[in-house]
């Protein structure tokens, strides 16, 4: 199981900072949520993984899964999902009214930038 | 439990809602609550900092949970001197941006608020996870605030911005993830007694989650290599918001020194000071970029802009040493940016308010209104951001090159100081030679635009640099309030003592 969540991680990482670094918005946008995926999964893991074990320790003292990382996993799906409607927002705005999906402030020269119809 | 500490975080908590549902269409009515709540903060931050003077570091704990199980928020020293100087930069702001800018956009004073919330619960904090938390409500408020009044070139570079804070963001959950995975704690003080503790095995987890936290702080603090978006952040931003950003970039500066103190100083057994070595190349770096920036901006914005990185590369370099007496000039050095990189901003504005169709573009322009009133505002500010006698910037370089006189690399720091404050001169004087002085040879004249000049903009701008005069005459008595905070914050262990009892150092 570690393997897997680990892989898991990391591809996941991989592909965000790959989209990321397209430096186009919807791809930016692709990449910071697969990247807050990632840091899910990550967050999970980092309070040891076990399975069918409760969250609180018990009279029976076979262990216990931890229950932090899961809250705090919580807070940051939260934050993540209405941050990433926050900037599909922004940049269909910042599309609109540009008329360009390049993130870099500069003008860009040459024909990169695709104009609005 | 002192009551008082929860305040500077409930007020504006309840205050923009509030301003947000009941004050929407009444700007009057936002304005008074707005300007009443922050002076009513900056007397809090006041009478805690009285708290805080007498030495001893008061906690309270949310909900009577005890530290490390509950959330608990510390107030020492150094997060109430920063709470009294977010008060006042954020008071004066306030009464800048009521002259108009809060008409341009909506709910203004509502993110205002929930803005100098996120920055005061980012002081007091305790605990790692709700400085997450209180970073992610500083920076969605900023995002708002930022995007106030719309534009083009300014919604660009608010996407630039969210994006590079949201890629922030997830390093930070990342590096808060390893530290709790080899230390099983998120509370800073809990964080301090546990990391010496940490297995060998474990220490290459520590140190990287460590560092990661550092990069973090970094792009907060708009350090080299992770500096560029500021520019274009704060020459975008509303005028009154890249002033009250002024003090966002210290929040990381906060954030490096709190934690790097605290949990990874002298007792910290095998990580001990391991930001150091990163930090002060870094901080050079960001001090000869900012003011190479200085030199070759073309727009006075910019140039600002550009002289906040180069005095958070001044300030983090004060800040590597990781000396008492180097950190008591760093922090006399945070002061003076944040109130003269504020009322550089706002006279930013008042050029471009005066010149329309020229705005902030360092170029010769025929005169404009009271050009001679805010040269001489610009020419103030230019004197103390650059360092030069007799304000607070020159006081502030002396104490941090006096501290680094013994320090392995003084000769680098001394050089690339006093050489980029000459720069910083070269550069402003350009810029103001340029707007006003060859511009006032020239014939005809700007229209009046708006046709009546209120006074209330450049008294706000006046008030902060009178911020920066005070702080070079009472430079003593504020020298004597931060030698204590560097002691205070180079004795970690009474910090721990404070938050966990005294007998929770050892469990």
């Amino acid at each position: 199981m570690e393997f897997l969540v680990a892989s898991a991680v990391g591809l996941l990482t991989a592909a965000g900072v790959y989209l990321l670094l397209r430096a186009r918005t919807y791809p930016v946008v692709l990449g910071l949520a697969l990247l807050s995926y990632a840091v899910n999964v990550f967050l999970f893991s980092m309070g040891r993984l076990t399975v069918n074990l409760p969250p609180v320790i018990g009279d029976a003292g076979n262990g216990y899964t931890d229950p932090l990382p899961q809250a705090l996993v919580l807070t940051a799906i939260v934050i993540s999902f209405g941050m990433t409607a926050l900037i599909v927002v922004m940049a269909l705005r910042s599309y609109l009214e540009s008329g360009t999906d390049h993130v870099s402030i500069e003008p860009v020269d040459g024909a990169e930038g695709e104009s609005r119809p | 439990m002192n009551h008082l500490i929860i305040f500077p975080i409930v007020l504006p908590a309840i205050v923009a809602p509030l301003i947000a549902m009941a004050m929407r269409h009444d700007i009057v009515l936002a304005r008074v609550f707005s300007v009443a709540a922050t002076a009513l903060l900056l007397m809090l931050g006041i009478a805690l900092l009285g708290a805080a003077d007498g030495g001893a570091i008061h906690t309270y704990t949310l909900g009577n949970w005890p530290a490390p199980f509950g959330i608990v928020l510390v107030l020492d020293r150094l997060s109430a001197l920063m709470l009294v100087l977010t008060a006042a930069l954020s008071l004066v702001v306030l009464l800048y941006a009521i002259n108009g800018w809060d008409t341009r956009g909506r709910h203004f004073h509502a993110l205002f608020q929930f803005q100098l919330m996120g920055i005061n619960g980012a002081f007091l904090t305790g605990d790692f996870f709700n400085l997450f938390v209180f970073f992610e409500v500083l920076l969605i408020a900023s995002y708002g605030m930022m995007l106030h009044g719309g534009g083009k070139e300014r919604v660009k570079a608010g996407v630039q911005y969210v994006i590079i804070n949201l890629a922030g963001s997830t390093l930070f959950l990342i590096a808060v993830g390893l530290i709790y995975s080899v230390t099983g704690t998120l509370n800073m003080a809990h964080l301090a007694t546990k990391v010496p503790l940490v297995a060998a095995d474990d220490q290459a987890l520590l140190k990287t989650g460590a560092v990661l936290l550092l990069l973090v702080f970094s792009v907060k603090a708009a350090l080299v290599p992770v500096h560029f978006w500021l520019p274009g952040t704060y020459a975008n931003a509303p005028a009154p918001v890249a002033a009250l950003f002024a003090i966002m970039t210290k929040v990381g500066a906060y954030c490096i020194i709190r934690l790097y103190t605290l949990a990874f100083g002298d007792g910290a057994g095998d990580a001990a000071w391991l930001a150091a070595p990163w930090l002060m190349p870094a901080a050079l770096l960001t001090l000869l970029l900012g003011m190479m920036g200085v030199l070759a901006a073309r727009a006075l914005g910019q140039m600002v802009s550009f002289a906040v990185i180069g005095s958070m590369g001044t300030l983090l370099i004060a800040v590597a040493l990781f000396t008492p007496q180097a950190m008591s000039a760093a922090l006399y050095y945070l002061i003076h940016s944040t109130l003269t990189a504020g009322a550089l901003f706002l006279i930013v504005d008042l050029v471009t308010d005066r010149r329309p169709g020229q705005g902030d573009a360092i170029t010769v322009a025929p005169p404009f209104a009271q050009a001679s009133l805010v040269g001489g505002l610009f020419f103030l500010g230019a004197i103390a951001m650059a360092g030069m006698p007799p304000l607070s910037g020159f006081i502030g370089k002396l104490l941090i090159l006096d501290s680094a006189r013994t320090a392995l690399n003084a000769g680098w720091i001394w050089a690339l100081v006093l050489g980029t404050s000459l720069l910083a001169i070269v550069g402003f004087s350009r810029g103001g030679s340029t707007l006003f002085w060859k511009s006032s040879a020239q014939a005809g004249s700007f229209e009046p635009f708006p046709p009546v000049r209120p006074a209330l903009p450049i008294v706000a701008a006046g008030l902060l640099l009178a911020g920066s005069v005070a702080l070079t005459v009472f430079a003593g008595p504020v020298g004597l309030y931060l030698d204590a905070t560097a002691a205070q914050l180079f004795a970690p262990s009474g910090y721990v003592d404070a938050v966990l009892g005294a007998e929770g150092g050892n469990e």
